[in-house]
């Protein structure tokens, strides 16, 4: 086992970030003209990234695999983003925030990373206005927040419950004034197939034209990848269609170690499963939970005769209802985080009180909201003799402006209105805390290559907090990375160009394009989405909401058969030099195949439930995760060493120097 | 249900097209329509054939990828919904359904359904931004008060997916929607009056340069756009072009 260096800068706590940016060594502006920089994925970490980089004076090439940066799937991210403000005057400080979030992520995440997102979190939101991001405003005119799981304070900023769109078509708007200026070469409908290598440090990529097929050499001084999360592992996840693991996986083959693989986040409010067909999964926003109720039947018998369709939620009086959230967890109620809230779920239906056809269904419930919400407007209104269908409508109309598109979204996928009768909802595969191991700097075990965004690690622990993931993008994007790189380029300022003809680029164009052939070449019996579903069976049921020894231990050995039988049989029509939909899917199901065995691997390591990770095993009587510091308290770095079952682990330590480690709790 | 498909089908972007029949069956009201699609594709990879491709990613509606034009309109029958978000309820048994790429000069045909949409990313590049530094040396979000009705207006601009819906609809291919609803966004801020006049000129122009077709009011952006973008952005756009060249 070997050592990781963190790289964290002595002092206290909130010190650090401004006394590293203090301490670094600096790229003249001069300088900067002379050295190029690949960012591959054009999302909110990517695009901040890029853009801040080029306005430095860096060369900036971007890529990504959709055919404009603003559809990268930042842009789905409903809710909202965090920031310690304080504007509500509600107790908010970066200190809190840092709390929050590190107890959030059940202890297992890096203090000095942690404060320094804290830090740089009220920054964000200064330069998005700055932007013209359209966040929601009070009447006063100043900017309005909501609250989020796992927190007592409310410092959500949002615009509607399309927060990420806005957020990224920022970053987008910025990096087009960088194109505009020449300083960013942007390459749309491109994959990154490899990282290239020269003398040690990351130099380069190798990307395939998804148009054309054409297999191009990239070179650059360092290489950013935020290419996001890999909950596609599951294929049924509310990821786009398109977010892959490829990138992230290329560079680990490479030498970039693999932190935490196991840490998932499985969310709790999404729509449930409808049949075989289904291609993903919808996220309702954790939003809602400010307004909704969360409730199930108190007795099994009306649960069955709702999942035969024989009782409507609405006949159920108050008395007969579970509000199971508010029970178990009464301080923090429906806005426990989503660990919490999705396993409270799960142990619901499980124990037979699901509420659709499958019995995998809760109820998210308005009713109570409206009604609120409609006498605080007839008051307000002077409407002293307002009846109940008068209280209603008002109530439905606050409602409706809070959350309306999400409303619609529900109706146009399940047909029911939501207004009318209680939303049904289930957990879903949402976000990966696991990623590329990076230090301080965000540079991964290969020096010249970075991560950001979803693709590290290190910010979440086991469980990421709603409102959290805009917010890391972000900040790595616009305010970390730009700092960090700067340092470690320093040293390139005499280097010039990277060649592209160079051995090592050859030999890397040469695997590529192997590899390619290779899956051209398959005997043609199955599908790729064939296998892809395969693999997201065997990952929900065995290395899902709760995992088990043997089980996981069954998931590796199966996911390792698949992956045999998938390079032997897989099925790819058409050709490679070109447009081909198919050949993209292979090459991204081809690396969740080796991928989702490390998670396994990963999960069956950890002998304790922290976050999103729950062990059978490990829990209390009452069912709630039993951590165990004692021998568990570091993050997993993963090795590369061929098949995923020779993966060499390595343990980053955690230290925890101004927390107190405790229990969870939310009761 | 079982359903007639006329898809058309082009290898590539200077290959002649056609359209190609398909019959489907085994589809439910719970799918939606790329889903129906992902099933006919399933069918011809397993006969050997290559599926038809088409642009899609997030498939809940925000990405703005997916791009048909079903039935002669752009992301079919439903109001307010894109094609991914379209479920199959809203078709009967029998039903023949043509689907087609988004047609105009300024989106070119890559493949099957799949069309270039890049001059719209060359018009954002041309001036849908605000030209502040991204580091971080701003001042507070508190300092600029902004009323609640404007800000409430530009985020309602805000939420163009730029899927190009509108200009697939438009009997001139026109982009004035898509473009308007940018520079409204930032007219209606204050932070965007600063460079107001250059990016209301240089967006249009370019607009043009790319090849997209002049607006004749004819409203039928504002019914097919799935994020109900409205035409009052049109008039804003005009309102700003004109007192523009008014300051030179």
């Amino acid at each position: 086992m070997g050592i990781l260096d963190s790289k964290v800068p002595s002092g206290p706590l909130a010190e650090k970030w401004t006394s590293y940016k203090d301490h670094i060594e600096l790229v003249n502006p001069a300088n900067k003209r002379n050295i190029d920089i690949i960012v591959v994925g054009t999302g909110l970490a990517g695009g901040a990234a890029a853009a801040t980089l080029a306005e430095l004076g860096y060369n900036v090439k971007t890529f990504c695999y959709q055919d404009s940066p603003r559809r990268a799937h930042s842009i789905a991210a409903q809710g909202g983003i965090n920031a310690a403000k304080n504007y509500q005057g509600d107790g908010d400080s970066n200190y809190r925030l840092f709390y929050d979030t590190v107890k959030g992520g059940d202890y297992r995440s890096r203090e000095a990373n942690v404060y320094r997102l804290a830090e740089v979190s009220a920054n964000i939101i200064d330069q998005c206005v700055a932007q013209g991001v359209p966040f929601a405003r009070e009447y006063g005119g100043l900017l309005d927040n909501r609250s989020f799981g796992g927190v007592l304070v409310s410092r959500t900023f949002y615009a509607k419950g399309q927060t990420g769109q806005q957020l990224l078509l920022g970053a987008y708007s910025a990096m087009n004034r960088q194109i505009n200026r020449g300083k960013i070469q942007s390459h749309t409908r491109h994959e990154m197939m490899d990282l290239v290598k020269v003398d040690g440090k990351a130099r380069g990529i190798i990307a395939r034209n998804l148009v054309t097929g054409e297999i191009e050499r990239h070179s650059a001084h360092a290489v950013v990848l935020a290419t996001g999360g890999y909950g596609n592992v599951f294929f049924l996840s509310t990821n786009a269609m398109g977010s892959n693991v490829m990138a992230a996986w290329r560079a680990h083959r490479k030498g970039a170690f693999f932190a935490n693989p196991c840490y998932t986040q499985i969310h709790p409010t999404c729509i449930p499963v409808s049949g075989d067909h289904q291609s993903k999964l919808t996220l309702m926003s954790e939003s809602l939970r400010n307004d909704g109720r969360i409730w199930v039947p108190k007795r099994k018998e009306d649960a069955v005769a709702i999942q035969e369709g024989k009782l409507k939620p609405l006949q159920l009086k108050e008395e007969d209802r579970d509000y199971y959230l508010e029970r178990r967890y009464p301080a923090f109620g429906n806005l426990v985080p989503r660990d919490v809230a999705s396993r409270a779920a799960k142990e619901r239906c499980d124990a037979g009180f699901g509420v659709n056809k499958t019995g995998e269904a809760v109820y998210l419930d308005f009713t109570s909201a409206i009604q609120r919400y409609g006498k605080e407007q007839a008051l307000t209104q002077g409407l002293h003799n307002a009846d109940d269908k008068e209280v209603t409508k008002l109530g439905k109309a606050v409602i409706e402006a809070k959350y309306g598109n999400l409303f619609q979204m529900y109706e146009k996928i399940v047909d029911e209105n939501p207004y009318e009768t209680p939303m049904m909802i289930y957990p879903a595969v949402h976000y990966t805390m696991g990623g590329l191991w990076v230090d301080y700097n965000l540079q991964t075990t290969v020096e010249g290559c970075y991560a950001a965004g979803e693709a590290n690690f290190s910010d979440h622990g086991a469980n990421r907090l709603g409102a959290s993931a805009l917010m890391q993008g972000l900040a790595d994007g616009y305010f970390v990375l730009p700092y960090t790189i700067g340092d470690y380029l320093s040293n390139d300022i005499r280097t010039g160009p990277i060649a592209t003809d160079s051995p090592e680029f050859d030999t890397a164009e040469k695997e590529v394009k192997a590899r390619l052939d290779k899956l051209m070449g398959g005997k043609g019996l199955h599908s790729v989405d064939s296998y892809h579903k395969k693999l997201g069976k065997i990952m929900w049921n065995k290395c899902g909401m709760s995992r088990n020894a043997k089980e996981l231990q069954e998931a590796i050995d199966e996911i390792s058969a698949l992956r045999a039988d998938f390079w032997e049989n897989v099925k790819i029509p058409g050709i490679a030099d070109g447009m081909n939909q198919e050949l993209e899917k292979a090459g991204r199901v081809a690396d969740f195949l080796e991928l989702g065995e490390l998670f396994a691997k990963d999960a069956l390591t950890r002998n304790e439930s922290c976050g999103g990770h729950f062990r059978e095993e490990y829990q209390t009587p009452e069912g709630e995760a039993m951590r165990d510091d004692e021998n568990f308290k570091f993050a997993s770095a993963w090795e590369y060493k061929g098949e995923p079952k020779d993966a060499v682990l390595h343990k980053e330590e955690l230290v925890y120097e101004n927390i107190e480690l405790k229990t969870r709790s939310y009761k | 249900m079982k359903l007639n498909l006329k898809i058309w089908r082009q290898q590539d972007a200077k290959s002649k097209g056609k359209m190609t029949d398909y019959s489907l069956g085994g589809v439910e009201g719970d799918m939606s329509f790329l889903e129906m699609l992902d099933i006919l594709n399933e069918q011809l990879i397993n006969k050997g054939e290559e599926p038809v491709v088409f642009d899609h990613d997030c498939r809940e509606g925000i990405c703005g990828s997916c791009s048909l034009m079903i039935n002669g309109e752009p992301h079919g029958p439903d109001r307010m919904v894109t094609t991914c978000q379209l479920h199959m309820r809203k078709f009967n048994d029998g039903d023949t359904i043509v689907i087609e790429p988004f047609r105009a000069k300024a989106f070119p045909v890559i493949k099957d359904l799949m069309v270039d949409r890049t001059s719209f990313d060359r018009i954002q590049q041309s001036g849908g931004y605000i030209s502040v530094n991204t580091s971080g040396n701003t001042v507070d979000a508190n300092a600029i008060p902004i009323n609640k009705h404007a800000a409430d207006e530009a985020m309602d601009a805000a939420t163009c997916i730029g899927c190009g819906a509108c200009v697939a609809a438009c009997k001139n291919a026109s982009a004035m929607l898509f473009t308007s609803a940018k520079v409204s966004q930032f007219a209606l801020l204050p932070q965007g009056q600063v460079e107001a006049t250059e990016r209301v000129q240089n967006m249009v122009r370019q607009m043009d340069l790319e090849g997209f077709g002049n607006c004749t009011n004819t409203g039928a952006c504002e019914i097919e756009c799935p994020k109900g973008i409205s035409l009052e952005n049109i008039a804003r756009l005009n309102r700003e072009y004109y007192s523009a060249n008014l300051k030179g």
